[in-house]
């Protein structure tokens, strides 16, 4: 990447507090176009909240975060800050896809829905190309048999590669995965991850939140350790993840190894 | 050892004396029933016939519940009428209820106090106050206000008219208390329902960049129907015998047409039983609709839809016939070692 793109991610000082907890204290990340970026750390840690904040389903107190240049949730103009229209934001996030923990497949429709809904509803496009595009993204995470199916005839791995479908179907510049693989059973979890590779292969800028550290470590161009609401360390994954300099990440490390 | 799954253990099963005592008091008590209800009484008149110069008398009896009676007003017009009427302001004041319940349901849980607080105050009015209360004030609010305007409040500026005596006439003041009542009741079913919801949909369709009413129109409703219909079900059946208060406001339907008709000719249990008896015909119908459509919003919740009432009679004939075929020998197969 040259120097002169602008980042998809950028993160400056960005804090978050809930009723007086503080769960983010000023955290800086930097997430490039075409890069996968891993976010690990112990739960409670802010790497959900971060990931959520970029999605702006949380609003941050402090800092700038800016996704493609553009501030998120905020407009700066002759020197002030303008919130955005709630349709604004609609629009900025139907632009980011977001893969939840717990699949969160609209549950009264079938597979095929769940993959045009956005489409039609969201970006207007005719049911029929929204069909189309839908059959082709199932077929992509191995899923186009099931398309009649509701999501709750569907194994946890295949839920969220439906979930992971849905969100590429609005043809998004940005993955955000929060936890992907955590509620599955562990023999499913190499059918979701293999569909992550895939994509990352692709081409596409993911930032990934996940205890999966054989992941993190073949995929990842950067990896983030966050602890307490700050980033302990970052850096490339075999660097992070084998040779750890803080004290944290060497417990944590050892814990999850 | 058998291998297949054909030959079942053979066991002596328990007898429970319980539940047989249980079944024959239950039998001798429906058989008393429907005797009195198909039971002949005396009229306290004599009937004499002469038949070849023998004159032979016998006391005139009657069905005890006149089912003659029954009959012949059971499609009278009258009747008919006000069950037309009955099944009308059923629909009716149902369709408002739901559309004011929904509406009162979201309002109650938007992040605008103002609004909250209003469908919080409105249901707290209409499930404070008696049915029967409101619809006889709808039918007398005339007596307060002679005609009603629509304009800015505090000034004289109208845009709109209306004569309030023709305005509530007993129909649709009956239409608006049953309305305005449902309504209150609808919004806590609506409002369980849309909690019941769980917010990682809400996420879900925010993240794909749905706008809030989208969200609410195309996750969060469908999803909550399938918690909302049921109760709903029960607020029909509820609401279709509830319109018959309607009648003390001189609405004529299906118990006012029996009132009307029993004040002329003093049968009044039989006529009772008339207007009865089509209550429960149409709760049965009602019933039946209920379970297709619990059917339907319940997809995608369970992997196999339940059987339809059909389907579970075929089933059960199906297991009693297998009961009384006679049982297989024991050992058929030919031991082949």
């Amino acid at each position: 990447m040259s120097v002169d793109v602008v980042p998809m991610v950028e993160a400056r000082a960005v804090c978050k507090h809930y009723s007086g907890v503080e769960v983010l204290k000023g955290v800086d990340l930097t997430v490039n176009r075409g890069e996968v970026t891993c976010l690990i750390g112990p739960s409670g840690s802010g790497k959900s909240t971060l990931l959520r904040c970029i999605n702006h389903l949380e609003k941050h107190d402090a800092g700038e975060l800016l996704v493609d240049g553009q501030l998120v949730g905020y407009e700066a103009r002759d020197g002030k800050l303008y919130e955005r229209s709630d349709k604004q934001i609609c629009v900025e996030r139907s632009r980011i896809g977001m893969v939840f923990q717990r699949f969160n497949l609209f549950q009264h429709l079938t597979v095929l829905d769940n993959v045009t809904i956005g489409q039609v509803k969201v970006k207007n496009v005719s049911p029929d190309a929204a069909a189309t595009r839908a059959r082709e993204l199932l077929a992509r995470v191995g899923l186009d048999a099931k398309e009649k199916n509701y999501p709750s005839q569907l194994s946890g791995g295949q839920q969220q590669r439906v979930a992971i479908a849905r969100a590429l179907a609005m043809e998004p510049k940005l993955m955000l995965f929060d936890e992907p693989t955590s509620a599955l059973d562990p023999e499913l979890v190499g059918e979701v991850l293999d569909v992550m590779k895939d994509l990352a292969r692709s081409g596409m800028t993911m930032i990934v939140v996940t205890h999966e550290m054989g992941f993190a470590r073949e995929v990842a161009d950067t990896v983030y350790f966050l602890d307490r609401g700050i980033i302990e360390e970052s850096g490339d994954p075999r660097q992070v993840l084998t040779a750890p300099s803080s004290e944290r990440l060497k417990s944590f490390l050892s814990k999850v190894l | 050892m058998t291998s297949d799954g054909g030959d079942a253990v053979k066991v002596v099963p328990v007898r429970h004396v319980g539940r047989w005592i249980a079944g024959a008091v239950m039998i001798v008590v429906v058989a008393m029933l429907v005797h009195t209800l198909f039971s002949k009484v005396s009229t306290g008149q004599v009937s004499c016939r002469t038949v070849n110069g023998l004159r032979t008398c016998h006391p005139v009896t009657n069905w005890r519940f006149s089912w003659n009676i029954v009959f012949h007003y059971f499609t009278s017009s009258e009747i008919l009428h006000g069950l037309l009427l009955t099944i009308e302001l059923t629909i009716l004041a149902m369709v408002m209820g739901i559309v004011l319940g929904i509406t009162i349901a979201v309002m109650r849980l938007s992040p605008n106090r103002l609004l909250s607080s209003t469908a919080w105050s409105y249901t707290w009015f209409f499930r404070g106050t008696p049915v029967y209360v409101q619809l006889l004030f709808w039918f007398n609010i005339s007596a307060i206000y002679q005609s009603l305007s629509i304009g800015i409040p505090f000034t004289h500026v109208a845009f709109l008219h209306i004569n309030a005596v023709s305005l509530f006439n007993p129909f649709r003041a009956a239409l608006i208390g049953l309305g305005l009542n449902e309504g209150a009741y609808m919004s806590e079913i609506a409002r369980s329902g849309l909690i019941a919801v769980d917010e990682g949909q809400i996420e879900a369709a925010s993240s794909l960049g749905m706008t809030r009413g989208q969200t609410l129109r195309l996750v969060v409703l469908p999803q909550a129907m399938r918690v909302i219909i049921p109760p709903t079900g029960n607020e029909v059946i509820s609401m279709l015998k509830t319109t018959s208060l309607a009648s003390a406001i001189s609405v004529v339907e299906v118990l006012g047409a029996a009132q009307n008709i029993y004040a002329a000719n003093y049968e009044v249990m039989p006529l009772l039983i008339t207007a009865s008896v089509w209550y429960l015909i149409i709760t049965t119908v009602l019933s039946i609709g209920q379970f297709y459509l619990e059917r339907h919003f319940a997809r995608g919740a369970q992997r196999t839809p339940p059987p339809t009432p059909i389907a579970r009679l075929r089933q059960d004939v199906k297991g009693i016939l297998a009961k009384f075929r006679t049982p297989r020998p024991a050992m058929t197969r030919e031991v082949t070692a």
